[in-house]
């Protein structure tokens, strides 16, 4: 994928371009230290990903992306962690880095962007838009991160709190299992055991007492395994 | 009194000589702007803007590891919007001490 950077502060392009740099299905091909140089160039190429700083003169970042019409996927960078939640009020935007961003947190930013940018399955269920959306909001240390339901693995219960496994992340999330399966789509989740909820898109395999979701084994009590082999597209 | 450090460029670099030696440029080039532009603001009372430079200006104090300036750089920042200067004779000894650090690398 290919990426450009847009912060009016030198440092901060350097430090972002010497991090892209390392990533080899990185490309970063072009640099603006303002907003709309970066709008025409946009405006005539194909991006991937964009770097944003949110401050810069006379241009935030917000309205950087209120300018354009079909925005590519994009991460904000800031010194500032208050803007976090109206961030994620954008489709377009996938993180949000607070520099200096290390080399280790943009690792986890950029596998965030590679899922965001996996073409659907070409199949009904992964196309498929839930009544409720297609995303769930977690509170964690008052940040509100947006979770796309399709990318969940599964979600454990952990004494007052909940595991959400994604293929990138594990979120723990101050709530419980029966909330949590209050807010899940029946289509795709369903609970298999009292401390799990599975994606059932994401099973790999399933044997007597327990279920492969990637690389997980999942337990399955004898009450749920009906319901859970009633929904098999059993051969 | 925490100390100026290049430990973050040289984590990042990882070894990457022409990394470092460019990004120290780029501090001895913009830090220098920044600092004027800042003190400039201030002097004016046009402390909106001068918010603007601290926040730039906070990055780097990040960067070269002066955290407990960094704190103090996002209180004075929030401060300016309010048209308060309370914290700005503090802040501009975190400033001098960037300027003289910077003359050193």
């Amino acid at each position: 994928m290919n990426c450009i950077i847009v912060d009016d502060e030198a440092a901060a392009r350097a430090i972002i371009g010497q991090l892209c740099q390392a990533v080899e299905d990185l490309d970063l091909i072009e640099e603006f230290s303002g907003a709309i140089d970066a709008i025409k160039f946009l405006n005539q190429h194909n991006v991937d990903l964009v770097f944003l700083d949110i401050h810069m003169p006379g241009f935030s970042g917000f309205d950087f992306v209120q300018t354009l019409k079909d925005p590519p996927k994009i991460v904000l960078t800031t010194s500032d962690r208050n803007f976090a939640i109206e961030a994620y009020e954008y489709e377009a935007i996938v993180d949000y880095l607070v520099k200096p961003v290390t080399a280790e947190r943009f690792e986890k930013c950029l596998q965030k962007v590679r899922n965001s940018l996996k073409r659907p399955v070409i199949s009904d269920g992964d196309s498929e838009d839930f009544p409720g959306g297609n995303e769930l909001y977690v509170n964690i240390d008052r940040r509100l991160i947006k979770l796309d339901l399709k990318e969940i693995l599964l979600i454990e219960a952990k004494g007052d709190y909940i595991e959400i496994k994604t293929d990138s992340e594990t979120y723990r999330v101050h709530s419980t299992l029966k909330k949590i399966k209050e807010k899940l789509p029946s289509s795709l989740f369903l609970q298999v055991h009292r401390s799990f909820i599975i994606n059932f898109s994401k099973i790999v395999d399933i044997e007597d007492n327990s279920v492969l979701i990637e690389k997980n084994v999942i337990p399955i009590s004898r009450s749920n395994r009906p319901e859970l082999m009633r929904r098999l597209n059993l051969l | 009194m925490t100390i100026p450090n290049l430990d973050f460029i040289k984590e990042l670099s990882s070894g990457d000589w022409a990394f470092e030696q460019k990004f120290i440029q780029i501090l001895k080039q913009e830090f220098p702007l920044e600092l004027e532009e800042y003190q400039s603001h201030i002097d004016k009372a046009q402390f909106n803007e001068a918010a603007m430079n601290v926040h730039k200006i906070k990055h780097k104090l990040s960067i070269l590891g002066l955290m407990d300036d960094y704190e103090l750089a996002i209180k004075h920042e929030e401060a300016l919007l309010n048209g308060d200067t309370q914290w700005k004779n503090d802040f501009y000894r975190t400033l001098e001490k960037v300027d003289e650090f910077i003359k050193t690398i």
